[in-house]
């Protein structure tokens, strides 16, 4: 029930702010967001206290004849995910706070219902009901791209959604595929997450690689992983601020988190003969992103490369297929998510203070306001890995997990760490420190919601550096039923 | 079989509406016509599967009660959408025409005969080139109505050439003795047979307007006045549809070794043409023209699944049923908008719809979300059992080709709700439409969506 109520309520939400007006919606929209978060932190407590409670599945008939059901629930590993989600809506929600949007109402009603499609994503057991999430979640962020992106966002959020989409319906061919072979014994089809586990298992290598490639093109798209990436930097750049939050901090997780549970267990053939490629292209990826992020001039447009290269660690660990890797990655989703929330919301800062997000053009605000270089440098810092913060964790475990796959792969993907702190302490270095440019002028003090935020990013990512355990429990627990579900 | 009879009286009716004075009564009467033959249908339902009607020349069994279904349904949406279509001049007339093809495509969804099914198709097509000119001082409906009828006798032509040797290979007319035939005699048919085959094949193509037989569709559907291309794009292709299937499925099923590999290319070339073109198109009638095209192609692809069932039924009879809403929808708000701009259904014309009418800009998205395949639309469910219906069989690659031109179909419907919501609006006047209207929008909205989350409704009728 617990977690009917968790897809339930920011639907609710979501179509009660469309009936508000101004500030009104942002403060319900916000309430209602806490309200979930609450929600989610209760599922988490029931879950420690009895991980079979009943409260944490729903099963009913959607379509009989086809065997699709409503069918959610919450395991350790989309607890995770569902807490990451909930957590950061009502931090991207209050970071919006000083921006003027048109139509609040609207803006804000699409956030509370993509969460919906989001928790959906997360918790769905089933492969019908998983698809029907994932495309839901693209309909609000396209109109929240669309509506309050940049200049030229009609081309660019059109680019985007045709990806997705494209990716997307290889993905429901492959499913079908794998549903077209459910049922082999008792003769009734079903779209239960166990029994296309069941069918998929039991294809050939051949039929499997087919089914793994359709599937990989719609994660490797969301990701996005190299050569799929390319709608990814102008999507991010052009949505507003809050947009690319939900685009980076969540949408960019439904990808990765669908390889762990929509793939891995799928097709176990199909991942010994194709694995390499598909860790291949990712390291391939944070290279290559990693080393456009070292010359880019916007600063926005820096975080959106560095989150390829991220994403692409997040993804050559979970394919190395490991115990390591697969858990890093979970705890590199967690803490990715939330440090690019910071991110993005620094340079939405730095815009609305300064005008500009180019790095060439700003310097020395650290002089102007060192509170805000504090509290930069720690989100900076966590986004880099260093031990002691939310980022070290992760990255390590995939290190390691993609060593064990490959000593050549682990040592390419090293290399992350250090293009990552090349990228990062440099545009840290010529936006806060040095000389004082023009531009750092009228940087005044922060606004009260904007440091609540980094504030909350900051405690965050030095807690779960200095304790991770309590997640990292969680993330361990998920991983070793996928484990055993690759077994 | 009894809505059949009422609906035929009606159009009788309209005709005498003239001479006795009663047109005003005339318009709510149709609408409560529609609505009995519709809940009349309930009552046959399961009943007179086995009865003979007319010397067995038309048989209302489930499959025809469920396509006459979604044909009145449509039927008594348009009506409402076409309300200023019967207020001036030639409202018998116009009122008659539309009831009479009404007749013809319940008689398409029922035929069992191959003479029924010639009646049906002519009944369905000689208003529907009348109306098509119904404009009629204006040069593109004119030039619509005579396209419509040269090309349409063609693929009449070509049917009756097509029956003749069915006939003269099987010594029959009716639908289950040529089924029969076939089965017993499968391996010594004559070729003409095998020819009279392709050639209704070919009639039934140009009926449907698949590519390489789609000449005449944008055409037609750009210069007839926007509610007749409505009723095209919806009631016509629903009846053709019904009618495609129970020929190839039914009768023609056991020889689809025949037809198939036709089918298949025809798909293919439709989902090309019909995308690539609508995505170059400037007029948004034109638009859904061509992607009516596309449609088309899939239903074709649940007929070539062929061997399922009723699955494949059940799906051709979701997806007209999904089609044909979403299409009453946005043609609603085509209508609306091109009145505004004088005719012109340029995509200009929708820009900034979202400020001059936010419900019309809001349905109109569901309805090109719903066209587009987006879930939890019914257009998306209408897709997926197509899909589920062809995978694993020999044409997967059909299917790679359907999703790749589905998404150079999202770049044209979205082409419109980038306009509504994008663009700055033209003119910045608010846009009046009647309450009628607005209630045809809130309910065809309202389907669309209920019929993606609930599709079992649809797709279990016939248990």
């Amino acid at each position: 029930m617990l977690v009917g109520l968790l897809i339930i309520v920011p639907l609710i939400a979501g179509l009660l702010v469309f009936g508000t007006k101004g500030k009104a919606s942002r403060n319900i929209a916000l309430g209602f967001s806490l309200v979930e978060f609450a929600l989610s932190l209760v599922a988490l407590f029931q879950y420690k206290h009895n991980p079979a409670s009943a409260d944490l599945v729903l099963n009913c008939t959607w379509v009989e004849s086809l065997g699709i059901h409503f069918a959610v629930g919450l395991d350790a590993l989309s607890l995770l995910l569902v807490l990451l989600t909930t957590f950061l809506i009502p931090l991207i929600i209050l970071s919006s706070f000083k921006n003027e949007y048109d139509k609040p109402n609207s803006f804000y009603g699409l956030i509370l219902i993509m969460q919906m499609a989001l928790v959906g994503v997360f918790t769905a057991n089933d492969g019908f009901l998983f698809y029907v999430f994932w495309e839901l979640a693209l309909i609000p962020i396209y109109f929240i791209c669309l509506l309050w992106g940049g200049e030229n966002r009609g081309a660019i959020t059109f680019k985007f959604f045709v990806y997705t989409l494209l990716g997307s319906l290889f993905m429901l061919v492959g499913l079908i595929y794998v549903y077209s072979h459910t049922g082999f014994d008792t003769g009734i089809k079903s779209w239960a997450i166990a029994d296309l586990y069941q069918a998929g298992r039991a294809l050939d290598v051949n039929q499997q690689s087919f089914v793994f490639w359709c599937i990989f093109l719609a994660f490797g798209i969301k990701m996005p992983i190299f050569p799929l990436h390319t709608w990814q930097p102008d999507t991010y750049v052009n949505a507003p601020t809050q947009g690319t939050m939900l685009l980076s901090g969540i949408m960019l997780k439904m990808g990765t988190f669908g390889l762990i549970k929509w793939l891995l267990p799928l097709t176990p053939l199909a991942l010994e003969k194709w694995g390499g490629v598909a860790i291949g292209l990712s390291v391939f990826g944070i290279i290559y992103a990693s080393c456009i992020a070292i010359v880019q001039k916007d600063y926005k447009r820096l975080i959106a490369y560095s989150s390829i290269a991220h994403v692409g660690l997040i993804a050559a660990g979970i394919l190395s297929c490991n115990q390591q890797g697969i858990q890093g990655g979970v705890m590199q989703m967690l803490a990715h998510g939330v440090n690019v929330v910071g991110l993005f919301l620094i340079a939405d800062i730095l815009l609305r203070h300064t005008g500009t997000r180019e790095i060439d053009k700003l310097g020395g605000i650290r002089s102007m306001n060192g509170n805000f270089a504090v509290l930069f440098l720690i989100v900076m810092l966590g986004s880099v890995a260093l031990p002691l913060t939310n980022g070290f964790v992760g990255e390590f475990l995939l290190i390691n997990g993609v060593y064990q796959y490959s000593a050549i792969a682990a040592a390419f993907a090293g290399l992350t760490v250090v293009l990552g702190a090349v990228y990062m302490l440099r545009s840290y270095q010529n936006i806060m420190l040095g000389e004082r440019k023009d531009s750092a002028i009228a940087f005044g003090s922060l606004a009260g919601s904007d440091k609540l935020v980094l504030y909350i990013v900051c405690f965050v990512i030095v807690a779960f550096g200095v304790y991770p355990s309590p997640l990292n429990d969680l993330a361990e627990e998920g991983t070793k039923l996928i484990m055993l579900n690759l077994k | 079989m009894k809505g059949l009879l009422i609906i035929s009286g009606l159009g009788i009716l309209a005709m005498l509406a003239e001479i006795f004075k009663f047109k005003k009564v005339l318009y709510p009467l149709v609408l409560i016509g529609i609505l009995a033959a519709y809940a009349l249908g309930f009552t046959e339902w399961n009943a007179n599967y086995n009865i003979e009607v007319f010397s067995n020349m038309i048989r209302f069994d489930n499959v025809a009660l469920a396509f006459s279904g979604v044909i009145l349904a449509t039927a008594f949406f348009w009506f409402i959408l076409a309300n200023d279509y019967f207020e001036k001049d030639h409202v018998t007339d116009h009122f008659a025409l539309v009831l009479f093809a009404l007749v013809g495509a319940l008689m398409l969804t029922a035929f069992s005969n191959m003479t029924t099914l010639f009646l049906g198709i002519e009944i369905l097509s000689i208003p529907m080139y009348v109306l098509a000119a119904s404009r009629k001082r204006d040069l593109a409906s004119n030039e619509a109505g005579f396209k419509y009828l040269i090309m349409g006798s063609f693929a009449s032509g070509f049917l009756l050439f097509g029956i003749a040797l069915i006939y003269g290979a099987t010594g029959s007319f009716d639908l289950m003795a040529i089924r029969a035939y076939i089965s017993h005699n499968g391996a010594d048919l004559p070729a003409f047979f095998y020819a009279g085959v392709l050639l209704v094949l070919v009639a039934m193509l140009f009926k449907v307007s698949a590519a390489p037989f789609h000449f005449w569709a944008p055409d037609v559907y750009e210069g007839s006045p926007t509610v007749i291309t409505a009723l095209m794009s919806t009631i016509v292709k629903t009846a053709a549809f019904a009618a495609f299937m129970r020929l190839f499925l039914v009768t023609f099923g056991g020889v689809n070794e025949t037809w198939g590999i036709v089918l298949a290319v025809v798909i293919a070339l439709s989902l090309v043409v019909s995308n690539i073109t609508a995505a170059t198109q400037q007029s948004v009638k034109r638009m859904l023209a061509y992607s009516s095209i596309s449609h088309a192609a899939f239903m074709l692809m649940a007929i070539l699944a062929n061997n399922r069932g009723m699955a494949s039924v059940s799906a051709i009879l979701y997806y007209s049923l999904a089609y044909s809403i979403g299409s009453i929808a946005a043609f609603t708000v085509v209508y609306h908008v091109s009145k505004q701009e004088s005719g012109s259904s340029n995509i200009e014309a929708f820009n900034g719809l979202a400020k001059r009418h936010p419900l019309m800009a809001v349905c109109m998205t569901v309805a090109m979300l719903s066209l587009a395949g987006i879930p939890v639309t019914s257009g998306f469910f209408a897709k997926y059992f197509v899909f589920s219906l062809l995978i694993g069989t020999s044409y997967n690659w059909l299917i790679i080709l359907a999703i790749l031109t589905s998404a150079v179909g999202v770049y044209y419907y979205f082409k419109v709700i980038i306009a509504m919501y994008f663009k700055a609006p033209t003119k910045e006047d608010g846009i009046t439409i009647d309450s009628s209207h607005v209630v045809l929008l809130l309910l065809t909205t309202l389907f669309t969506i209920a019929l993606g989350l609930v599709p079992n409704f649809v797709i279990e009728i016939f248990g």
